[in-house]
């Protein structure tokens, strides 16, 4: 099927942020959703497992029905999907440049939706030391091979990392019959709740909190991974490492294009409406920050197709907007980086997250006054959201440690 | 059939032992010169020893010992590698390099290495002030002081270009037997080269078994004379838009206690910060040491104070071939049509054509070259020309970090050398070797290498 040369919105990520703002778009105008997968449905294409889809479609779905699922709706509201298509430069205009068997060719299009999702971050970025063998992946190279493929890769691998995605590792472990043998985290605490579904399958895989890996060794495949805690050194015999979380926005395409990057998030600066830098750019999902779940990334897709409906019927505010900022060591990004007024937004609050386990006391003001106030005890990767400023203006979020 | 799985038949003129960018670019010299070439490599891919990891710097040779045998390989691989690479499909990135003073002795320094550069043929250097400097790399680090100007001093893609060797090598009827390790050899005017897969007979033998060069010395004629002394190298890999932060190759100015440390581009659009200089007597694990990378970091921020804001993509070590000797040891040895190539330490890609130059002049066989050579063209895989997927009919890109194509990937499985592994896969195509380092293709190149690798990337669930 052969690309059209224009369309009036271009989703780019068919993952559950693009389908669903393209669904809310698909009744008052032409969208077309472009991933470069050879199926749409985003990362849950390859969550085999629960709970997807409660806040959705208000049932308990495994990833893969529920990709199934947004990709039906979506196609049913009239959204054109194509994949196999990869958005290679994004052009003032906008116009996007793509690759695809056809080649390069371009689209223009009157607003277009970033949505291109997270990927975790490689051995290589944490700059974990020993050989390069084999069987050295990460979570969502984990799940392809075991729920898309069918595959096994590792017996009796080490799984390092305690976020919510590490527990996915384990779970599609249990699904492919490989049995972890252990969990290694270098925090003194578990960075996750640990999910109810979880519990039958940790029996038996020794967690080692305040530890990290410092050599995987073997030549062609994993035979042993060396680890430093609290009592030394020791060896445990392994197979393969699972190198889960420390999620990073897949955001190379903002890379040499004119949008504006947040160096905190790893994603595109956005307003309260989702507009990028170039307002004809919008951006929702997990682009924006690493990591939320499915859910609040279909419910943030949803809000920022409704706020693009808006602006293609040119009901959106053009006026300022105003930067927040963080103030105290501890806060590591917030989600939006700027505010406009608070009437009839996308984004309903501010999203933040800390770089550490931390206690103390929240305020946020707006022209230096303060508007709401709360006292939080937190780890990373924990959501934490604070209120809209009530009116128009520059705010700050403080957090006053204990 | 060209790639061999079991055995090579029938009496080869030379055979070179070891496919690494020497072995390759040895192959190639003889194949053209008309000799029946057999090249047997104990790995199941080529490129597995020394030269699967280096910074791909295409030199000059200006700061080679004065009057070595390394400096004239270097002068002379280098000119051949400017004369043959369009032709190959090989790229060329004209980078220029510049040797950086951090300290005042440093700076002291830099004349005489210039001289030193004018006495090794490379003229064309230029001195630079601060702000000169400067203005050529505005990204440079407030230490930097004074430096030089080598123009040209180039980038290249270190895997396509021994394997475009070896392909024309095979070509021009050279026979390739890989995952074969040569174990012993007798003489009776001819040599019986014993491998794993086979006996292998054959006039003349050439040792450019890289790591293992004095070992298959000692296995073959008896003795070495030299002993191998890895050196490793650690590397960082910085993902593609940190590449914009310098133009040139930075050198740093070599002193006796610690090696500096270079920074510069690749061909594939990346930047690349080491390697490291640790002598191990390990051959065949090159570990990587968090400290070390770490410390790499630090330095590569000194030189270029905003590669902070740029993340990594990807680490690496690799291992020189070093002895006790500064220079290369090539030598053939009388009576026994047995020439050795050891100890190319740190220049080999550089010098490798002019080594294969040297080597066959050592051999004098009498051979009538070949009158119309082929040139097969490689395909590429660098920044610096077109590539596949931006052409029609590319199937749909598998790796997005590297933009590798099921084209691209399908055809590393087609030809005389079709690649045998993973590791094989990446340095043909690049697959994994991006910022995500496989999260996004792995299942599906799992999938597409069904049945071509002798490891598979993952076994099937029951
Ligand atoms: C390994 C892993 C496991 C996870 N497990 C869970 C879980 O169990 N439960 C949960 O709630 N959340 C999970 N998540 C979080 C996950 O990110 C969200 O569930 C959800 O997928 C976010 O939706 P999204 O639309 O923002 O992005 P994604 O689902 O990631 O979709 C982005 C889409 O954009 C496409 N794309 C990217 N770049 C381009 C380009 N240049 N051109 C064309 N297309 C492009 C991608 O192919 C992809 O299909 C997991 C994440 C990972 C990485
Ligand atoms: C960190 C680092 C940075 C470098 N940077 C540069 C640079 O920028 N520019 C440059 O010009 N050079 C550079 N080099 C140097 C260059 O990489 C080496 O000089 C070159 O790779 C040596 O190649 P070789 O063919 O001699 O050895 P190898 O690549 O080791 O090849 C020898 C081959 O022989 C095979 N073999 C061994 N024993 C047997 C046997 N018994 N039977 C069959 N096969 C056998 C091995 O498997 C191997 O494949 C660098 C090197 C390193 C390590």
């Amino acid at each position: 099927m052969s690309l059209p040369r224009e369309t009036d919105i271009l989703v780019i990520g068919a993952g559950p942020a693009g389908l669903a703002a393209a669904t809310v778009l698909a009744p008052s105008a032409r969208v077309l959703v472009l991933d470069r997968e050879t199926s749409a449905g985003g990362i849950p294409r390859h969550c085999g497992h629960y709970p997807f889809g409660l806040r959705e479609f208000r049932r308990l779905l495994k990833g893969p029905a529920y990709a199934q699922t947004l990709v039906r709706r979506a196609q049913a509201a009239g959204v054109h999907v194509a994949t196999g298509v990869n958005v290679v430069s994004l052009l003032p205009g906008p116009r996007v440049a793509v690759t695809s068997n056809a080649g390069i060719t371009e689209i223009d299009a009157k607003l277009v939706l970033l949505a291109t999702g997270v990927r975790e971050s490689s051995r290589a970025q944490r700059l974990i030391g020993g050989e390069k063998p084999g069987g050295v992946m990460s979570t969502g190279a984990l799940q392809g091979l075991v729920y898309l493929e069918g595959r096994r890769p590792f017996r009796r691998p080490v799984i390092l990392g305690t976020e919510l995605v590490s527990f996915s590792a384990i779970m599609t472990c249990a699904h492919a019959g490989i049995r972890p043998v252990a969990m290694i985290e270098p925090d003194p605490r578990v960075t996750a709740r640990w999910p109810a579904a979880v519990y039958p399958h940790l029996k038996g895989i020794p967690l080692h909190l305040s530890t990290v890996i410092t050599s995987i060794e073997g030549r062609e495949r994993v035979e042993r991974v060396v680890i430093k805690g609290p009592k030394g050194e020791s060896t445990i015999e392994a197979d393969g490492v699972i190198v889960s979380g420390r999620f990073r926005p897949e955001a190379t395409l903002l890379d040499g294009s004119d949008l504006i990057r947040d160096p905190a998030t790893g994603g595109p600066v956005i307003d309260s409406f989702g507009r990028c830098s170039d307002p004809s750019y919008f951006a929702a999902g997990n682009l924006l920050r690493p990591v939320e779940t499915a859910g609040w990334s279909w419910a943030e897709g949803v809000a920022v197709g409704q706020a693009m409906r808006a602006a293609l019927a040119g009901r959106l505010p053009q006026g300022d907007t105003y930067e927040v900022k963080l103030i105290g060591e501890a806060l590591d990004w917030v989600v939006p980086q700027r505010v406009t007024g608070p009437d009839a937004v996308a984004f309903d609050r501010l999203q933040l997250r800390v770089t550490r386990s931390v206690a103390g006391r929240l305020t946020v003001k707006v022209g230096g006054s303060e508007y709401a106030s709360r006292r939080i005890d937190t780890r990373p990767e924990r959501r934490i959201t604070v209120p809209l400023p009530p009116r128009a203006g520059a705010v700050e979020i403080v957090l006053e440690e204990e | 059939m060209p790639d061999q799985l079991s055995a090579l038949s029938g009496r080869f003129d030379v055979t070179v032992v070891g496919a690494g960018v020497v072995g390759c670019a040895i192959a190639r010299r003889f194949a053209l010169s008309g000799a029946r070439v057999a090249v047997i490599e104990k790995a199941v891919d080529i490129l597995d020893g020394a030269s699967k990891g280096n910074s791909a710097i295409l030199h000059t040779g200006f700061d080679a010992p004065v009057g070595s045998l390394e400096q004239s390989c270097i002068a002379s691989g280098y000119e051949e590698y400017l004369a043959i690479h369009s032709r190959l499909g090989l790229p060329l990135l004209r980078a220029g390099a510049l040797v950086i003073a951090w300290t005042e002795e440093e700076e002291a320094l830099l004349p005489t290495l210039m001289e030193q550069a004018r006495q090794n043929g490379v003229s064309d250097i230029e001195a630079l002030s601060e702000a000169a400097m400067r203005a050529h790399e505005p990204g440079l680090g407030p230490g930097a002081r004074a430096a030089f100007r080598v123009p040209r001093e180039y980038l290249i893609d270190p895997w396509s270009a021994p394997f475009a060797y070896l392909l024309q090598a095979i070509e021009n009827g050279a026979e390739v037997l890989r995952g074969a390790e040569v174990i012993s050899g007798r003489r009776d005017g001819d040599w019986s080269l014993e491998t794993t897969r086979g006996t292998v007979r054959t006039g003349m033998v050439v040792n450019a078994a890289g790591l293992w060069g004095d070992r298959l010395d000692e296995r073959l004629i008896g003795r070495s004379d030299f002993h191998i002394r890895p050196r490793k190298g650690q590397f960082i890999v910085y993902d593609k838009p940190a590449s914009r932060l310098a133009a040139h190759i930075l050198l740093p100015v070599p002193n006796k206690v610690t090696k500096g440390v270079v920074v510069c581009r690749t061909a594939f659009g990346n930047l690349l910060v080491g390697p490291t200089a640790e002598d191990q007597d390990d051959r065949e694990h090159a570990v990587l040491m968090p400290e070390t990378l770490e410390a790499l970091k630090r330095r590569g921020a000194e030189i270029l104070p905003r590669l902070k804001d740029h993340t990594v993509t990807a680490i690496y070590a690799g291992l020189r071939p070093a002895t006790e000797f500064k220079d290369y040891c090539i030598k053939a040895h009388d009576g026994l049509n047995y020439i050795t190539v050891g100890g190319i330490r740190s220049t080999g890609l550089s010098s490798a054509l002019g080594i294969a130059l040297h080597v066959e002049h050592l051999a004098r066989l009498a051979l009538t070259p070949r009158s119309a050579p082929a040139w097969p063209k490689v395909a590429n895989i660098s920044e610096t020309c077109p590539r596949d997927w931006q052409t029609e009919g590319h199937g749909g890109v598998v790796c997005h970090c590297e933009m590798a194509t099921r084209r691209e990937i399908l055809a590393a499985f087609e030809g005389p050398l079709p690649v045998r592994s993973l590791a094989g896969l990446k340095r043909r195509t690049r697959v994994t070797m991006g910022r995500c380092q496989g999260f996004f293709c792995t299942a599906e190149l799992s999938r597409l290498t069904d049945g071509r690798f002798v490891r598979p990337m993952a076994e099937r669930a029951e």
